[in-house]
Order: structure tokens, then sequence, then C-alpha cells
């Protein structure tokens, strides 16, 4: 298992200029965790959930606007608030 | 029909993991997960590969089904148990298709996946080998399966229930926001259909609530159980998730599963669409 890569997924290939993207890592003492990340609304409501990837990796086509990341893993949650924008990829790192 | 019947929690798993009459079958989002690792002893169902018409638009017919589950090793009299990733979205849409196709025996490991995983239980990366049986199939149940008019024909007659999350039922997104947002039909909803996600069936551990909370969460959006329901989403296999909690879970009757969904509807000339909430 390689270690943690700092911030989200590589953008290349991705429409930043037209999507609204929050990614990011989710790492225990700079290592990569597997777990699950989940993004929930101003109202905190579910709107979607992925698997990180091998290096602790994330990300999200959401709108722009105030959201919830929650990750989830075992034996711990941590959520963490975020401001999306069209345009510029949200970088979020998660330390559980 | 008891909850039991229907679905099964990891432990049950566990203790039939060699179990010759029980199937594990893993059915992911993510149709490359089962290649990293798996729950010991489960086969792979590929959503894409081996339950859709490679051509039309459509499910594998009758004989495709049973061509399928002969390949993987299933047998009529097996109990075969679904599971995936992503709270178990395929694996209930797996389990659509398996009572589509009257097997008798079909349950979901609740919590799918990702309860498997958060309890840090084993996952193998082992293919078990299993022979091949006959497997003879039943003619499709049309009676779980809603298409495009029927869903015209239900607005504003019977329960229409989008499972979409808020933001692809108003129209602000077009797909889950973990996909990109490329797609180009009509955003929006079918007129009278209640916004009720499927997230708000499931704990955030993937496992379902409870029967008299299911029961609540219905009843006070507004969901006349009394009444005949089509549930639809994108694709349906969001709504194969509702479709489990009210047929399944709930017993109700005349609960249909609409998996043309929005792509369809979405794309559909003249047929009303609403906006916002």
């Amino acid at each position: 298992m390689c270690g943690a890569k700092a911030g989200g997924p590589d953008l290349a290939g991705v429409d930043v200029a037209n999507e609204t993207i929050i990614q990011g890592s989710v790492t225990r003492d700079g290592e990569p965790v597997n777990g699950y990340v989940r993004l929930l609304d101003e109202n905190n409501e579910f709107t979607a959930e992925v698997p990180t990837s091998a290096t602790g990796q994330f990300r999200f086509f959401a709108r722009p606007g105030k959201w919830t990341l929650r990750a989830l893993v075992p034996g711990q949650t941590v959520d963490r608030q975020v401001v999306a924008s069209q345009g510029t990829a949200v970088e979020v790192a998660i330390a559980v | 029909m008891s909850r039991s019947d229907v679905l099964v929690d990891a432990d049950w798993v566990q203790a039939h993991l060699d179990d010759p009459k029980v199937v594990i079958v893993e059915v992911d989002e993510d149709t490359s997960a089962y290649d990293k690792n798996h729950i010991r002893n489960a086969v792979r169902i590929d959503w894409k590969q081996d339950l859709q018409d490679p051509v039309r638009r459509d499910f594998i017919d009758q004989a495709g089904f049973e061509a399928l589950l002969s390949a993987k090793g299933i047998a009529n009299d097996d109990t075969v148990v679904l599971y995936g990733g992503n709270n178990n979205w395929f694996a209930s849409y797996a389990y659509w298709y398996f009572k589509l196709y009257g097997h008798g025996d079909v349950r979901l490991l609740d919590g799918g996946r990702k309860k498997w995983e958060l309890d840090s239980r084993d996952l193998v990366a082992e293919v078990p080998a299993r022979p091949a049986t006959e497997y003879k199939a039943q003619a499709a149940d049309s009676s779980i399966r809603a298409f495009r008019d029927d869903v015209v024909a239900a607005i504003g007659n019977l329960n229409l229930v989008d499972v979409r999350s808020p933001d692809e039922f108003s129209g602000k997104l077009l797909a889950p926001a973990h996909l990109p947002q490329e797609q180009s039909q009509r955003p929006g909803h079918v007129p009278s259909a209640r916004n009720i996600p499927w997230a708000k069936n499931a704990n955030d551990d993937g496992t379902f609530k409870s029967d008299e909370e299911l029961k609540a969460l219905y009843e006070a959006e507004g969901i006349d159980l009394a009444k005949d329901t089509i549930a639809y989403c994108r694709i349906g296999e969001r709504s194969a998730l509702t479709w489990f909690v009210l047929h399944e879970l709930l017993g109700q009757q005349n609960v249909k599963n609409y998996d043309g969904s929005w792509t369809e509807y979405g794309s559909l000339v003249g047929v009303p669409i609403e906006l916002g909430n």
C-alpha cells in the first residue's frame, strides 16, 4: 500500500470549470484510511456517498453551496463543513 | 413474511459462509470492487454486464437469467444472499431481478459491504469455484415493474415516490453527486411525486431502519399506504431499495419499481415535468 497522497484525486480530464467539485483524503497518522465519505446538504440531508480509494481519496460533483462531509471509518465518524463553488475544486483533508 | 425472511445480518452470513445451500452474491456499483476483495465464498454478479441486455435498453430476459444463474452455480433451491457497496443499491436492484424471475429464497445482507467493512470483518481475494447448475427461472413478474405509461397514468392518482436526493428532485442536479453531471435530459420530477430520498430508509452504516421507523417515515411524508405505489430514481437501482422497503419489509402490495426512471422519463417528449420542491 502506498502512502496517502496530499489532496484529492488528480483532476486531469475533469471539466473543472463547469463542475462544482469537493474532494480530498481521509488519513490517520498520515496513512490513508479505508472507509466512506458521505455528502450532506445544508439541511443535513444525505446527498451522496463514496468509498475512499486505496490512497484514502474521495471526490464529489456537487453544486455551489454549503455542505457537510461525513467520514465513516471503523469505529469513528468525523464531520467537516465545506463551501463549494463552481470552477474551483475544494480540497478537504480529513484526519481521523 | 417476516423481516428475517428477506434480510439477514452479518453474523448470520458469517455463520453460513460454508453452507453449501447458501450462495453469497456481491453486486456492486463499482463493479471492480469484487476484484479487490469480497466476503469469503461470495460470487459476483456484474449489474452492467450480467443484468442488462447488451443492445437495447432493457434487462436480461428469462433465458438470460437462467444462463446467468446456472453459470454462477446457483440452484433454484439455494438461499441467495445479496450484498454490495453503496448501501446495497445494486444488491437491491439484483434482489428485484431475483424476485421478478421468481427465485424462492433471496435475502439482502443488512448494511451490505459497508457495514461489513466498518465492522472490520474479513474480506478475501480468492474466487470460489461453484459447479454450474441448470437454473430454471419463471416468467418475468410484471406486477413489480412499472413502465413509462404506468407512471404517466399514476400522476395525481397513485403514490409516486421519487427516491433521489432533494437536489435531483428539484432539478438542481441531474445525477447523484458522486457522478459527473453530464446528462442532457430535462431535470425535475414527475408531478405529484413525493420526494422521499432512499437514504431516509437507512442508518449511516447502511442498515435499514426498523419497520416502525420506516412506516412512520412514509406516513409522515403523506404516502397513503393503502394505495398502489410506483418508486423511481435515475436508473432504477435506488428505487429498487425503496421497493424492497415498501414491498418486502413493510409488506405493501402493489408496489412497482420504474426501472426506466428519470433517464427515461426526463427524456420523453410531451410529458409533464415539475421543477422545484
